[in-house]
């Protein structure tokens, strides 16, 4: 069987702060069995069937970056959960190595695992895990509570975490008060309160309708750039795992198929596969250009000239004006450059209009977009049938609606 | 056709009566000491809830089952209903018999409670403490009361202390499954996330595994208690006193009226014990769903 899970975008080894080595988690009794049918190199299926025994992760290898958002995704089954779980070892692994800081966690005692799990590594879990017979604050004081810290002092800080995720004035609910979001904040700031190196997060935002998940991830991002978390994030989404993750694993049938920054695995895809995968992406998520746009500002009647377009631009701090006629129909663009020569009498103000420039319909998709508004030089703007202008999209806004 | 196919052969007996009654006889002769102890410290222990129980004077007894049923139900005429029930024993004339009734049945569900919530929180625990247990446990449910009845006698004499030995291993049972099933269904991902923020099983066994099974133990609280107020009139049998023996009497002198009124307040304990644990359950399980 030939793997590529060469990682060419491999870290710096001093940046590196969570390193696993070579991990592997069998399930089931006949390990032993099963190990010989996998030397021979039986699949999961075939072993499982004969054996009994699922091996759930496989030689898996890889290394977290302090700092940055690692993500691991793969189909159901493929053994995410059970990755992220031997990281702070609620599962013991069957083989291989878990290094915190150069440090084999595996090696720790009963109190030195206890004392990572405290202070180093928390956990977010996909159905929240919360404790439904406490109060919000009491669930986010949670780990405080258990690593000793006094009343007042770990309410004080339970609180600062309950703001930070935007639950203010919610603090004294009970969980069942809270929707599927709002719980998963708490699961969130309850996982923060420790103040830990590594966030582990176990498909966060797969129970919650796409709406929240997004406001969710947004979220996530500015917390992890407020706070600058190292966090290894598990999804079966891969719009979510580009969307977060700095570098991205694919996992198959508990292995590694790739590991490569979403810029590079997008253009390199290691195997069908990926691109599958990635091509599933798109098909996914289905966004028009109506979505994206924004309301059009900086713009300039066809009868007020280029005085009144340089003002705009100057206001609005653009470069360039949308030029309009009777009832917000589209002529062009003005850039800032012909602007100035047509004060400076170079030019005309109708010559000045860049009428060629690229335009869409509000119900173009996204993805179509993509390599007209990567070339454009100035945002597309969007129009209606009667060619009224509606809205500009940026080449920025297509590119973050695309991950 | 050969007599043994129709016939089970009685060549082969197998002969454990004699064994049991051996055992049973060389515990009687040889653990003396130990029984004797046993009775003192369950005799002490009744002794203690009788007194305690006897301090409540008749109309205290009435409000505080109006009190625990207002707080448990928020109906006042449920409340209201069963302290009349309450009330109409003392005026069928076993006020004293129920008195006696409720110290065996407290101190008997005290006894089960105490054993049987360790013993739960142990084989949710230990899967081989719990393989066992379990069959010992059903063992104790299932076994005719009547039969234990007869070592109970011999090695503690008659009265009430064997009756709470009886009622206690008869009532038991259901306070440990209930604990462990309890705590075993505490949601997966609860149980990681405790472990995970680094609780100790300590830990982890009172801030969170205890507390979500808070409904389910108070179920088998509820199933121990009613078992034990069943077991009243076996336990007559082997002499202890109370409502039971009103009815055992009745049934020796053929008296359908004193074995009825007696039955009847049984039923009524039953009912008044069973509502107030029940709505625990329903408030525990409401406040957490
Ligand atoms: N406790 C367990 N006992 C036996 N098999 C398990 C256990 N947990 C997970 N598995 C198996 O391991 C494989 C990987 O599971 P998991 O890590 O949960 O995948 P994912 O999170 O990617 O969906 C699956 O085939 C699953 O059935
Ligand atoms: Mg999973």
């Amino acid at each position: 069987m030939t793997l590529n899970n060469t990682d060419k975008t491999a870290p710096q080894e001093e940046d590196i702060i969570l390193k696993v080595e070579h991990l592997s988690k069998v399930f089931g009794r006949r390990k032993e069995a099963a190990n010989e049918m996998l030397e021979k190199g039986a699949d999961k299926a075939a072993i499982l069937k004969s054996t009994g025994v699922t091996i759930a992760v496989d030689d898996v290898s890889f290394d977290v970056e302090r700092g940055k958002v690692f993500s691991l995704i793969g189909a159901s089954g493929s053994g995410k959960s059970t990755v992220v779980r031997c990281l702070n070892m609620l599962w013991r692994p069957t083989a291989g190595k878990i290094l915190f800081e150069n440090e084999d966690i595996g090696q720790y005692s009963a109190q030195q695992l206890r004392e990572f799990r405290r202070s180093k590594v928390s956990m977010v879990f996909q159905s929240f895990g919360l404790l439904s017979h406490r109060s919000v604050l009491d669930n986010v004081a949670f780990g405080l509570e258990v690593r000793g810290v006094k009343k007042q002092e770990r309410l004080d800080k339970a609180m600062e975490m309950v703001d930070m995720v935007g639950l203010n004035g919610w603090e004294n609910k009970d969980i069942t008060d809270l929707s599927g979001g709002m719980r998963q904040r708490v699961g969130i700031a309850r996982a923060l309160a420790n103040d830990p190196d590594i966030l582990l997060m176990d498909e966060p935002f797969s129970a919650l309708d796409p709406l929240v998940r997004q406001s969710m991830q947004f979220e996530l991002i500015s917390i992890q750039q407020k706070l600058n978390k190292t966090i290894v994030f598990i999804t079966h989404d891969i719009n979510e795992a580009f969307k977060l993750g700095d570098r991205v694993a694919i996992m198959r049938e508990g292995r590694i198929v790739q590991i490569d920054t979403p810029e590079d695995m997008t253009v390199n895809p290691a195997d069908d596969y990926v691109r599958q995968f990635i091509q599933s992406a798109d098909k996914a998520q289905i966004y028009y250009a109506k979505n994206f746009m924004q309301t059009p500002t900086c713009l300039v009647h066809i009868k007020h000239g280029a005085r009144a377009a340089l003002q705009q631009m100057r206001d609005n701090g653009m470069s360039s004006a949308y030029v309009i006629g009777d009832g917000m129909r589209f002529i062009g663009v003005i850039p800032l450059d012909n602007a100035f020569r047509v004060r400076a009498g170079e030019m005309t103000f109708d010559e000045a209009i860049v009428r060629d420039t690229p335009t869409t319909t509000q119900d173009t998709l996204i993805n179509d977009l993509l390599p007209i508004a990567s070339q454009a030089k100035y945002p597309l703007a969007v129009l209606d049938e009667d060619n009224r202008l509606k809205g500009i999209l940026s080449k920025a806004a297509v590119l973050t609606a695309l991950l | 056709m050969a007599d043994w196919l129709t016939r089970f052969p009685e060549e082969l007996h197998l002969n454990i009566q004699a064994p049991i009654d051996n055992g049973i006889n060389y515990m009687v002769e040889n653990w003396g000491g130990f029984f004797d102890g046993l009775s003192n410290g369950l005799r002490a222990i009744l002794r203690a809830v009788q007194d305690i129980i006897d301090f409540v004077p008749w109309w205290a007894l009435v409000i505080i089952v109006f009190a625990a049923t207002l707080l448990t139900t928020k109906k006042w005429p449920r409340a209201v209903l069963y302290s009349i029930l309450l009330v109409s024993i003392g005026l069928i004339g076993l006020w004293d018999e129920l008195y006696d009734t409720l110290a065996l049945v407290i101190t008997s569900v005290f006894i089960s409670l105490a054993i049987g919530f360790p013993l739960g929180v142990l084989i949710s625990f230990s899967d081989r403490a719990n393989k066992i247990v379990r069959p010992i446990l059903d063992t104790m449910q299932t076994m005719p009361s009547f039969v234990y009845l007869i070592p109970a006698v011999m090695l503690l004499g008659l009265g009430n202390v064997p009756a709470v030995i009886a009622t206690t291993i008869y009532a038991m049972p259901p306070m440990v499954r209930m604990t462990s099933h309890g705590l075993r269904q505490v949601d997966t991902e609860v149980q990681e996330a405790s472990l995970a923020f680094g609780a100790t099983r300590l830990q982890m066994l009172g801030k969170v595994l205890v507390p979500q099974a808070v409904p389910t133990i108070m179920t088998g609280v509820n199933q121990t208690i009613i078992m034990a107020i069943s077991m009243v009139v076996t336990c007559s049998m082997i002499g202890a006193t109370g409502l039971g023996s009103e009815v055992i009497a009745g049934m020796n002198r053929l008296d359908s009226g004193r074995g009825f009124a007696a039955g009847i307040a049984i039923v009524i304990l039953a009912i008044i014990m069973d509502r107030i644990t029940q709505n625990m359950v329903k408030e525990a399980k409401s406040s957490d769903a």
